[in-house]
């Protein structure tokens, strides 16, 4: 079967700091990938440069055998054709650490937004699929609340529904749970859980170590750039070979 | 009673002006209005754009607006192109140049407002519009212009207001608006103070009405900002 999401030596920096340093990764479908390091270890980079919010200097990104066309530009790599990369936006489901719901439109209007105006489905069935997609959430009384009107729990389970209202082939969550308060944390954690039980394709950055350990089916270890260790989540938290992933799972786990 | 009968008569008069003045605002404050989101997105988005935009907006904004409306009515009509041109049947008309200096003045103002505007624009909510596959005139359109909008919304009903003092302006090249009709009554009459605290309660009813109006629009358009009611 195609794999989900394919990178291929993916190579990113920011002036001269090179974040990422040749980073490879297959995700098949329904595979859960959890992705640890420490801060600036590339890992919130690596996840923005599948739907491009960062745009790789080389490498290959493929999205259910898709390749996202690149070109080069006055040195700089840049898409070669945006709609291809706006339909592929929408097939990836994007999680923002800071929920990053749209102020001015409500819980609903956030949800049926990008299905009515980006991919062009009737708004009936939109609004339809958005309620089922809040009950789910535990959403569904809110769904004519404003996001400031809620808590940063609540946020980000609209903001997860907002990304499964694209229907996309893949979740990818930057760190869904850091700018909780820790009594939020676990009502987050509860839905991202319910999802993995549905067998959906996710990559999830995340510093939640026993949760990563829990649900996904791999895990991923970066340092500087680069992927130090990767393996069964059994393997990566219980027993990590390199001496870096055992200290880093060692400090995050005893927490 | 002749004192009455004098101001209520220059009221009467002055009124006649009224629909001239809300429609030289409305018709400039539309204009402008659509040009300044214009400019302002191009200084924006468009980089060759922005120092056009920058060199638009100090020079209208460093000149008077009366000597733009004299440049527009008395200056244009030199050049032989211009009388030739397809604008011409507008252009000697002194109620499209006004219109026109108005439009062009405000939507200096007015790009620099929103500009204010499109600058507080939360990056994340771009971003995230990015990510559910928007871009272009999509973005702007559903979210950065709505929030831009809002954000912009007191600061831009100042200039509205400053707008309709302007059309005052308009009288100098022969409009008969309020300011228009009220030197043509002194002018008869010698009364400039009766006459002109006549002008100014007009113009001051106008401007209550417009500061009333902004204000439910502000309440209208922010929902998200009021405390929650449920």
């Amino acid at each position: 079967m195609t794999p989900a999401i394919v990178i291929r030596d993916l190579h990113k920096s920011f002036g001269s700091l090179e974040v990422l340093k040749g980073v490879s990764l297959d995700a098949a479908e329904g595979e859960v990938i959890s992705i640890i390091g420490a801060s600036g270890s590339g890992k919130s980079t690596l996840l923005r440069c599948i739907p491009l919010l960062e745009l790789p200097d080389s490498g290959e990104i493929i999205i259910g055998g898709e390749t996202l066309r690149m070109r080069s530009r006055h040195g700089r790599s840049e898409p070669a054709d945006t709609t291809q990369v706006n339909r592929i936006r929408g097939t990836l489901g994007f999680v923002f650490q800071s929920f990053n719901l749209w102020p001015h439109m409500t819980v609903l209007q956030n949800l049926i937004e990008a299905p009515i105006h980006v991919q062009k489905r009737p708004r009936a069935e939109c609004i339809a699929e958005a309620e089922a997609l809040l009950k789910k959430v535990g959403m569904a009384e809110k769904r004519n609340a404003y996001p400031s009107h809620l808590s940063g729990g609540q946020q980000q389970r609209a903001a997860i529904a907002r990304a499964l209202a694209m229907r996309p082939r893949a979740l990818l969550f930057d760190e869904p749970t850091s700018s909780l308060d820790p009594e939020l944390v676990g009502e987050v954690l509860q839905v991202i859980a319910g999802l993995v039980a549905e067998g959906r394709t996710m990559l999830i950055v995340t510093h939640e170590m026993s949760f990563a350990a829990e649900v996904s089916s791999r895990a991923i270890f970066l340092h500087a750039g680069r992927i130090e260790e990767e393996g069964h989540p059994k393997q990566v938290f219980g027993d990590p070979v390199t001496e870096r992933c055992r200290a880093f799972v060692a400090r995050h786990l005893n927490r | 009673m002749n004192e009455l009968s004098f101001l209520g008569d220059t009221m009467r008069q002055l009124l006649s002006g009224v629909p001239l003045t809300v429609e030289l605002t409305i018709i400039s404050v539309s204009v402008g209005g659509a040009l300044a989101i214009v400019l302002s997105v191009l200084r924006a988005s468009f980089a060759p754009f922005a120092s056009f935009v920058r060199f638009y907006v100090f020079a209208l904004r460093g000149t008077p607006l009366l000597l733009q409306m004299f440049l527009i009515y008395y200056g244009l009509g030199q050049f032989d192109t211009v009388q030739h041109s397809v604008l011409w049947p507008f252009l000697r008309q002194p109620y499209w140049c006004a219109i026109l200096a108005l439009s062009l003045n405000t939507a200096a103002y007015g790009s620099e407002i929103i500009r204010g505007g499109l600058q507080s624009v939360p990056p994340g909510s771009i971003e995230s519009a990015r990510a559910c596959g928007m871009s272009g005139l999509l973005l702007y359109r559903r979210v950065i212009l709505p929030l831009a909008l809002r954000q912009a919304l007191p600061a831009y009903g100042s200039e509205v207001i400053a707008m309709v003092k302007s059309t005052s302006l308009a009288s100098i090249v022969t409009l008969m608006e309020i300011s228009g009709i009220a030197y043509a009554i002194i002018s008869e009459t010698y009364r400039a103070l009766e006459v002109f605290l006549c002008a100014g309660l007009i113009y001051l009813v106008i401007n209550f009405v417009l500061t009333r109006a902004i204000a439910s629009l502000e309440v209208w358009l922010n929902p998200h900002l009021r405390s929650a009611t449920s």
